[in-house]
């Protein structure tokens, strides 16, 4: 084996072990996290950066052009569709209320008045109304309650 | 490359067992969501890991399906769940594309109130 | 959809048409002119069954700040990454974290879906919303210290998008830039 293969060889294994090492701290926050934003955090990290090292690795080590430009086609998607699916999990887990709020040090959407105020706190978030047509006036009676409380006691 | 690829699976085996601690535990369905495309990604990498290692190419077409998989998978499911925040603001559960936003609809009560 | 004349039309689903063949390529991964040839025919099909609205907006790229935009986005990913996994393993963990909101200057709707795609990539900030009128994005930011690194990392957004307008945007877009920081000092 020539220097240069060697080389390459060991490039391509410290992309691998590095991609490897940031899907394994993917899982850690996923588990270790508070909130679905915090964990959405943990997981987009795999998908592009550790993603990204692993193909990397592959096209150094896989001989042949078809493999390497399919390994490039497969980050282009990757850097492509993780933002858009992470926006839209976030922005349904915010307007739910999937969010720790008590650990945020400023929140300024809900500052600006953008606070979804239909739906009561997030659980059972998960389960769709029974009666959809029914609910919808429940919660916001509800609602409406909790804000004039909130405003009496402060 | 032995030690490797003992090392690099170790690390997407227990990535990918904390993912389905998150996907049994979690709490709500977006995080199940979460875990689950974070599962995915973890799979398609050590499916990559392992067609590096053997220098084995038969598997690189799996990761395209895998990547676009996963994506469809957690829009609709965000869709989904977004939808069911649509059907109730419509009232009679008909399709009206996007849910409106949370700005509209609280600008919409405070000139209901006053 | 609205009647639009057809060349015009055929300029603005260019890219597309360009992008699925390109795409098409690299799934067979060589290149012949037998599949270019069934590329463009595909994409023709696909373009006529699931039509898109066109992407509106010129651009122009300049090759030198596009190069200190990948090259500054690379260097992120790679250290907002490792911040991420130090906050996932050590033992700090993510106790405090922040949602803002940042007025972008640009005017654009490609732009701005650059801006908020890069944003997102880089782990430890995720766009939440994207206010289209107003300009406003709301950012969640997975750990702050205190209220100087809130500023700071909105600072940060912000260098972000003039980079970005400094490597795609128009003449225009990098005046409104500029207009953008003088009434922000004015108002500050």
């Amino acid at each position: 084996m020539s220097v240069l293969a060697s080389v390459a060889d060991v490039v391509a294994a410290g992309c691998l072990l590095a991609g490897a090492f940031l899907c394994l701290t993917a899982g850690v926050g996923l588990v270790r996290f508070p909130d679905v934003l915090s964990r959405m955090h943990a997981g987009t990290k795999p998908q592009v950066l550790g993603v990204l090292l692993v193909m990397v690795g592959g096209a150094i080590r896989l001989h042949g052009l078809a493999a390497t430009w399919m390994l490039l086609l497969v980050a282009a998607f990757q850097l492509i569709t993780a933002p858009v699916s992470a926006h839209m999990i976030s922005r349904v887990a915010y307007r739910r209320r999937h969010v720790r709020r008590d650990l945020l040090l400023v929140d300024e959407l809900s500052d600006a008045g953008g606070r979804d105020s239909v739906y009561r706190g997030d659980e059972p978030a998960d389960a769709p109304p029974e009666h959809p047509a029914q609910a919808l006036p429940e919660s916001r009676r509800e609602d409406q309650e909790e804000r004039e409380n909130g405003s009496q006691s402060s | 490359m032995i030690v490797v690829a003992v090392i690099a699976h170790a690390l997407l085996g227990s990535g990918a067992l904390l993912a389905l601690v998150r996907l049994a535990r979690g709490p709500s369905l977006l995080d199940r969501v979460v875990a689950t495309d974070t599962l995915l990604v973890i799979i398609s990498a050590s499916l990559a890991v392992h067609a590096a290692l053997s220098r084995d190419p038969t598997v690189v077409p799996v990761l395209v399906v895998v990547s676009l998989l996963a994506f469809v998978g957690s829009v609709s499911i965000a869709r989904y769940v977004g939808g069911m925040l649509l059907q109730s603001a419509t009232g009679e559960g008909s399709d009206v594309g996007l849910p409106r936003a949370a700005e509209e609809r609280a600008a919409e009560e405070r000139e209901a109130q006053g | 959809m609205s009647v639009e004349p057809a060349g015009s039309r055929l300029r603005h689903q260019l890219p597309l048409l360009v992008w699925l063949v390109v795409v098409w390529i690299l799934l067979w991964g060589t290149w012949s002119w037998a599949n270019v040839v069934s590329g463009v025919t595909v994409a023709l099909v696909v373009m006529l069954l699931l039509p898109l609205p066109p992407v509106v907006g010129a651009t122009r790229v300049r090759p030198l700040p596009l190069l200190l935009f990948v090259g500054h986005f690379l260097v992120d990913l790679v250290v907002s990454g490792a911040q991420v996994a130090w906050r996932a393993l050590g033992p700090g963990g993510a106790q405090q974290g922040a949602i803002v909101r940042v007025q972008l200057r640009v005017d654009s709707d490609l732009l701005l879906t650059v801006v908020a795609e890069t944003l997102s990539l880089v782990p430890g900030s995720l766009v939440l919303d994207l206010d289209r009128e107003s300009r406003l994005i709301s950012i969640h930011l997975l750990h702050v210290d205190d209220l100087a690194d809130v500023e700071r990392q909105k600072a940060d957004v912000l260098a972000t998008e003039e980079r970005i307008v400094r490597a795609f945007g128009t003449a225009e877009d990098i005046a409104s830039l500029e207009t953008g920081r003088l009434t922000g000092r004015t108002t500050r």
